[in-house]
């Protein structure tokens, strides 16, 4: 019903899921709908213990959750502060998701400067994951963009945060999963388009030899990404597709259209096993959109799954887990076949498996997940034990050739394992507010 | 911009006001924004501005105080130069309880949710017909449609405005006035962001924003807002006493 918003108050919520569905459970959630709440909702929601700020709950794992704690609900924290349409910088509050912003910057003749695959994750998330895409070749992460973050601490207020003014805050907060302080605003430097447009190619490879020479010979294209058939063995072990895509140079500015069909229930969890997604991937290699060569509107090419609401039902009551690694340039080649032969010996089906080759730029975060190399994005049905040995083999492999997992999709690696990859991690822990706690980190920075 | 309009919006504050203004900012608007709290005008006027309106401009009022009504609208159209929409958006949720048990607080609110939202919608009627045309929009509520015992003081006032629109619409049939009564079932704020809902009667004040905007269109006297609280209510309005009777709601 209508009228003014009522002050910060507090509500017990059960079930509350990370959008893989494994991870779920009951938090003391407070929503502030002002920049000036924050602090009481943060304070209320800890009620005494601690809280974490959440966006639009797009972590697979459990990152974006603080079981049994509290949880900051940032989304209606969604306010232009300032957009400069002549410089393309925009400052808006942390709770603003890609998709406010894109609908906002696109008819201007501007684009976000990196985005992961989903639009509908908010600005603070972008930062707190670090997020990466598929220009990482050539733009690095979301948080070479940023430029200044308002953050409140329990133990400061409201801190400014800027590679100058607070070089080891801001530091720590770029890809610092929200644990050094809730964000409030961030401000970042937008690039600019002729057009909303993409001039995109796909072609199909037909093996890993193939997919690395197409990503040497695509570098001067600003955005590559690689699908492929984890189901493929033998002679056909990581055949995909390979799609590349620049900005067209004419055109309207014309912003996505919001809206889409909806997953409305949880569907029956053997819908997704091997055999529907190996047909699945048999029409996908073969279908002629894999040799497509033309223009498409921006949404499509970036965020294909969003065009489902709630596609993550499709996954059935248990969930599904999310696994993504990277494994520097040197190994690469070996890796990523020793990956793609386990999970083909597994059986496991991964519906959406993703091959990219990072750039060697570098992050001004501390404890960011991309590093030069190859990373591989898979996900599998929630089966159990099954599952689990299949991604503990995974990560051995990632393990041996120095490489590491990205947090924002993990639940379940070991404590240990991550802090072996980000040795960073103590720097966090000594930056973190102490009011702040995920269940992510109480599981790698105290657990075995 | 030819086709610039100049907006008052009375209760900017709320969740579904800031969200029809972000689509008039869109649209490059002259807006004027009114509520109570300084630092919430400010936060939206910057984010309006951002977005594209022509122009923004703010006022500290309490509307549920009518005292020098008249002198206040009048000023509020002459710093806007001019009036083409008025949006009357204000209002208190309040606690049936609590105004059963303190009649003082039982007439605030009823002051709040009915008198002062006459007498605004009265004046904006008065300055579109002086100015031979233009759009009120008020925002009423499903609860006005039948008394219940959960929120009859909150009912009552919203059926008073329910009302009091109706006849300014009928006042203005056939001319270039058009009056809007707005009425939403349940709208999903912030504060409810995470509490599961209890089934697909839920919405947000993007939508109710985008319904409105419709209505304008459309030169609609009443909407429901989802479309489905139509059905609901024509249910709710027609259930015999004995079944409504028993029903706690």
């Amino acid at each position: 019903m209508t009228g003014d918003r009522p002050a910060v108050s507090v509500h017990d919520v059960d079930g509350i899921l990370a959008w893989g569905r494994v991870h779920r459970g009951r938090h003391r959630v407070a929503a502030p709908g002002w920049p000036g709440d924050v602090a009481a909702a943060a304070r209320a929601s800890a009620a005494g213990s601690n809280t974490l700020a959440r966006g639009f709950g797009r972590s697979y794992g459990d990152s974006g959750l603080n079981l049994g704690g509290g949880l900051v609900d940032m989304t209606g924290l969604d306010r232009v502060l300032a957009f400069d349409r002549e410089a393309g910088v925009l400052r808006a509050d942390a709770g603003m998701s890609l998709e406010a912003v894109l609908r906002l910057v696109v008819p201007a003749g501007w684009f976000l400067p990196v985005t992961p695959g989903t639009k509908f994750v908010s600005l603070g998330g972008a930062v707190a994951n670090d997020v990466h895409g598929k220009n990482h070749h050539v733009a690095g992460c979301f948080g070479r963009h940023v430029r200044r973050l308002g953050l409140w601490r329990s133990d400061r207020g409201l801190v400014e945060c800027a590679p100058d003014t607070e070089p080891e805050l801001f530091a720590a907060t770029v890809g610092g999963l929200g644990l050094t302080g809730v964000m409030i605003w961030v401000e970042f430097a937008l690039i600019p388009i002729a057009a909303s447009a993409m001039a995109v190619e796909n072609e199909r490879f037909e093996g890993l030899d193939d997919f690395f020479r197409l990503s040497e010979d695509g570098a001067d294209w600003p955005y590559t990404v690689a699908w492929v058939d984890t189901l493929a063995s033998g002679s056909r072990l990581g055949r995909g597709v390979f799609s590349r895509g620049r900005p067209a140079t004419t055109g309207p500015l014309t912003p996505h259209r919001p809206g889409g069909p909806t997953v409305p229930v949880t569907v029956p969890g053997f819908l997704l096993n091997r055999w529907t997604v190996g047909a699945f991937n048999r029409l996908y290699h073969a279908k002629p959109g894999s040799a497509f060569s033309g223009e498409q509107p921006y949404d499509p090419f970036f965020y294909p799954l969003d065009r489902i609401r709630n596609w993550n039902r499709l996954y059935g009551p248990r969930g599904f887990y999310q696994w993504q690694g990277v494994v520097p340039p040197t190994l690469a080649r070996d890796a990523v076949r020793t990956l793609l032969e386990r999970i083909a010996r597994s059986g496991e089906a991964s519906f959406l498996a993703v091959l990219k080759n990072f750039g060697d730029l570098e992050s001004p975060g501390l404890m960011s997940f991309p590093a030069a190399g190859t990373t591989l994005a898979l996900d599998f049905p929630n089966r159990g034990a099954r599952t689990l040995a299949l991604l503990a083999d995974l990560d051995r492999v990632v393990a041996e050739a120095g490489g590491r997992l990205y947090p924002a999709k993990d639940g379940r690696l070991p404590g240990a394992e991550f802090r072996r990859g980000y040795p960073a991690w103590r720097n966090l822990e000594r930056l973190r507010d102490p009011m702040l706690m995920s269940s992510f980190w109480r599981r790698v920075s105290q657990g075995e | 911009m030819a086709d610039t309009k100049r907006i008052l919006i009375l209760g900017a504050t709320s969740a579904i006001a800031e969200r029809w203004a972000r689509l008039r900012a869109g649209r490059g608007d002259r807006l004027m924004l009114i509520g109570r709290d300084r630092d919430k005008l400010a936060a939206i006027a910057a984010d309006l501005r951002a977005r594209g309106a022509a122009d923004v401009l703010t006022a500290e009022s309490d509307l549920a105080d009518t005292e020098g009504a008249a002198e206040r609208f009048a000023a509020y159209l002459e710093r806007l130069g001019g009036l083409d929409l008025v949006l009357v958006a204000y209002g208190q949720l309040g606690d049936q309880a609590s105004a059963q048990r303190d009649v003082e607080q039982l007439e605030r609110w009823l002051r709040a949710n009915f008198l002062s939202a006459a007498v605004w919608c009265e004046l904006a009627a008065g300055a579109l017909e002086a100015a031979d045309g233009g759009t009120l929009v008020a925002i009423s509520s499903v609860a006005g449609d039948r008394g219940r015992r959960s929120n009859y003081v909150y009912g009552a006032a919203k059926a008073g405005l329910s009302t009091f629109l109706e006849g300014l619409s009928h006042r203005f049939a056939g001319t270039a006035v058009d009056v809007v009564s707005v009425r939403p079932g349940f709208v999903d704020t912030p504060m409810t962001a995470h509490i599961p809902k209890g089934g697909p009667l839920w919405a947000t004040p993007e939508q109710i924003a985008d319904d409105i905007e419709r209505a304008i269109a459309k030169r609609r006297s009443i909407v429901y807002t989802p479309w489905y609280w139509w059905l609901v209510m024509l249910i709710v309005r027609n259930l015999p006493r004995p079944i409504f009777d028993r029903m706690k709601f």
